[in-house]
């Protein structure tokens, strides 16, 4: 068992690094670095910037070294935790961060939350009910939560919620008095009651899958003669249906959980453009832009350490809750 | 393959009430059909029984079809613009006069407000302008080849300033049904690229990993995991963000199939060695092996044509991810940008909610959107159940 996690651990890292990689070459790839766009701001409002200062800047924030210099520096850098100056806002990236990425986080488990405490029962009813009504209504909410993309969702819940409710303040994680308050008990209260509508957005497409998975399993366990003799001797419904069949079909309800995860923190980044949440979303949205380079990058690899560790996460409870691989991996086969 | 004729059979049987000696007879004829039906009738009968997938293909083909025909379907030049007509709302066809078949819609009036002083345009039930069938309208090339200027709707006789906007126009007064046909054309072909791209790279790299495995495969394998692990989106918007905004429309066409190939490809890839490895056991290889057949005649000729149905199902269901993926981008204003037209380039003027309060029109791009995806996945779902026609 120790030599699983050891090797997904192992994998998780290779695969941060790669991503640093990536992140990396890819903020690099416009042409031009971030003293050119700033000197083209300038000239936009009228002020001339001499060749000298520019190179001055350059040498401020080393973009005039070749990359494998600058990537090498960048990650040594990332390691003791200095992730470098937001160029745009001429404060380090760390402050600039900060409360976003902890928001994103917040709202991307906030979604995860949702998808299980909501797919476990749905899941379990459309596979108890197969062909019912209630059956029917919910593959088709499923169908709608896998069909459109998140963000048209969020256009949609926006009109809705500005047409039919009067509400004017929809989106945001918070009530416009509270964004500058410091952390509380009530800016938490206020946070929660508005994490719900992201967390559905962001979880409906999710949950589509893993009920679909879910009721899938459990169609399968249901037919098996274990079930019948569980009838045969006479235990309540509920019990014939809880203690084993939903058991073995939980097995791939946590593993679908890790590959979701990847899309919900995806999702959020666009879901939150649309919603306007202080979640890191935006901001990438403004780096890219302004080709601020630290900025970008690490927010990049901050999202993919996010997946990595969430994936990683999935998989230890799917071992923890699936004796057949915690035994196997003990045998060494 | 004998259990799954009979479950075959049992569908085609006749009902109970026939005598059971036709009925025997009519069995019999059934399995002799399909022992001589081919891998590809097999697979059509089992798609015919998928009444939803039937449907989804209707629907698909609708679409290619306004694909191929977009110039013909609008009928208004899409880039064409008057600041004057700018928001208005939709004018939905009226198919009858009174009792009289004469389809028509309400012209527009332009009024000025009393109290703004700014000119509004509103529907008038006074001024009937007839819609016409076949109509000579703005010149085009149908398939880019042949020109010609006939569209499908059209004004016919009518005045300059008389127009009609099916589904309103935006804030440029630009037509919104006519710019929606373009659109269609320009996200679907896009997907249409994309995953011909990531078929391309899917064979490949997949055929390589399951033909050769060991290494080879371990390190293909890793890259794909990688790449799956790092979140789509904020990638993509990177590597969209990376293209240089003086860059003509083709280029940008191009590489944005070439951004959402690059996560693409490995679902594909991922299937096709699923099947090398499967198939790579099966006792039709070893005895072409056996026979002498090289390398590359077994793969084309005998292992390729057993999984190709696999491989159309999950293409098809490759599809809806590359639509989202190009309508995300140019939403967020980083993909295709005007003067080209795309469904994420027609949504991205309903991208706040000002304009979605007071133009909620402007959202009906999403419904295309909307219908292709759910056309697509059900499609692919009915191709991959047709593609097992033993299973």
């Amino acid at each position: 068992m120790a030599s699983y996690i050891f090797n997904r651990v192992l994998a998780g890292l290779l695969t941060i690094w790669a991503a640093s990689v990536i992140s990396f070459i890819t903020i690099q790839l416009p042409p031009g670095d971030y003293v050119t766009s700033y000197i083209a701001n300038l000239q936009a409002q009228g002020t001339m910037i001499s060749t000298q200062e520019a190179d001055a800047l350059r040498q401020q924030y080393g973009l005039d070294q070749p990359i494998y210099v600058q990537y090498f520096k960048w990650s040594t850098q990332m390691l003791q935790g200095n992730f470098g100056m937001a160029m745009e806002f001429n404060r380090p990236v760390r402050e600039v961060i900060g409360d976003r990425m902890t928001l994103t986080i917040i709202v991307s488990f906030a979604a995860v939350l949702f998808i299980w405490v909501v797919a476990l029962p749905i899941g379990i009813y459309s596979a108890v009910r197969q062909y019912s009504i209630g059956d029917y209504f919910f593959t088709f909410i499923s169908f709608i939560g896998i069909a459109v993309p998140n963000f048209m969702l969020a256009l949609v819940v926006l009109y809705v919620g500005y047409k039919y409710m009067n509400l004017e303040s929809i989106g945001g994680l918070f009530s416009l008095d509270m964004a500058l308050e410091p952390w509380g008990y009530t800016k938490i209260m206020d946070l929660i009651r508005h994490l719900p509508l992201p967390a559905v957005i962001l979880g409906l497409a999710g949950m589509a899958e893993v009920v679909r998975i879910l009721r899938a399993n459990l169609l399968d366990e249901l037919r098996q003669p274990y079930v019948v003799t569980a009838r045969a001797k006479g235990l309540s419904e509920t019990r014939v249906i809880l203690k084993y069949p939903v058991r073995a079909a939980l097995n791939p309800f946590a593993s679908t959980i890790g590959y979701i995860f990847p899309f919900i923190v995806s999702g959020s980044i666009i879901v939150s453009l649309v919603l306007s949440l202080p979640t890191v979303g935006p901001l990438l949205f403004r780096s890219l832009i302004a080709q601020d380079l630290f900025l970008a990058g690490t927010i990049l690899l901050l999202l993919a350490v996010l997946t990595v560790v969430g994936t990683l996460v999935s998989d230890l409870i799917l071992m923890w809750i699936d004796p057949r691989i915690r035994h196997g991996m003990e045998g060494g086969r | 393959m004998a259990e799954a004729i009979d479950t075959l059979r049992g569908q085609t049987s006749q009902p109970q009430t026939q005598p059971p000696q036709r009925n025997a007879q009519a069995e019999r004829a059934a399995a002799d059909r399909l022992s001589v039906a081919t891998q590809w009738q097999l697979m059509w009968w089992r798609f015919r029984k998928h009444k939803l997938a039937m449907l989804a293909a209707v629907i698909v083909a609708f679409f290619y079809t306004v694909v191929l025909f977009a110039d013909f379907f609008a009928y208004a030049q899409p880039s064409e613009s008057d600041a004057q007509l700018s928001l208005l709302t939709p004018q939905p066809i009226r198919w009858f006069d009174g009792d009289e078949f004469r389809p028509h819609v309400y012209g527009i009036s332009g009024k000025r407000d009393p109290r703004t002083l700014r000119r509004v345009y509103a529907p008038d039930p006074e001024n009937k302008i007839s819609v016409t069938f076949f109509t000579e309208g703005y010149e085009y090339k149908l398939f880019g080849l042949i020109p010609t200027n006939r569209h499908l709707l059209g004004l016919d006789g009518a005045r300059p300033e008389e127009a009609m906007f099916l589904m309103g126009t935006d804030l440029q007064g630009r037509d919104l049904f006519s710019r929606l046909m373009i659109a269609t054309r320009t996200s679907l072909t896009i997907g249409l690229v994309g995953v011909a791209l990531s078929l391309f790279l899917g064979i490949l790299l997949g055929g390589i990993s399951g033909l050769y495995g060991g290494l080879v495969d371990n390190v293909i394998q890793r890259i794909i995991e990688i790449l799956r692990s790092i979140p789509t989106i904020p990638l993509w918007m990177a590597l969209a963000a990376a293209m240089p905004s003086q860059w003509p429309i083709t280029r940008i066409y191009f590489f944005i199939t070439l951004i959402i190939a690059l996560i693409g490809w490995t679902t594909l890839a991922r299937v096709v060695r699923g099947r090398f490895l499967s198939l790579r056991e099966e006792d039709f290889v070893t005895a072409a092996e056996l026979a002498g057949a090289s390398k590359l005649r077994i793969i084309f000729r005998h292992m390729v044509p057993s999984f190709l149905s696999h491989i159309i199902a999950a293409t098809t269901l490759a599809l809806p991810a590359m639509i989202i993926a190009e309508t995300s981008l140019s939403f967020l204003g980083l993909g295709l940008r005007a003067p080209a037209v795309s469904w994420g380039v027609l949504l991205q003027q309903a991208s706040n909610i000002q304009a979605v309060a007071s133009t909620p029109w402007l959202l009906l791009p999403a419904a295309p959107v909307i219908v292709a995806v759910l056309a697509f996945n059900f499609l692919g779902d009915g191709l991959r159940d047709a593609a097992d026609p033993y299973g």
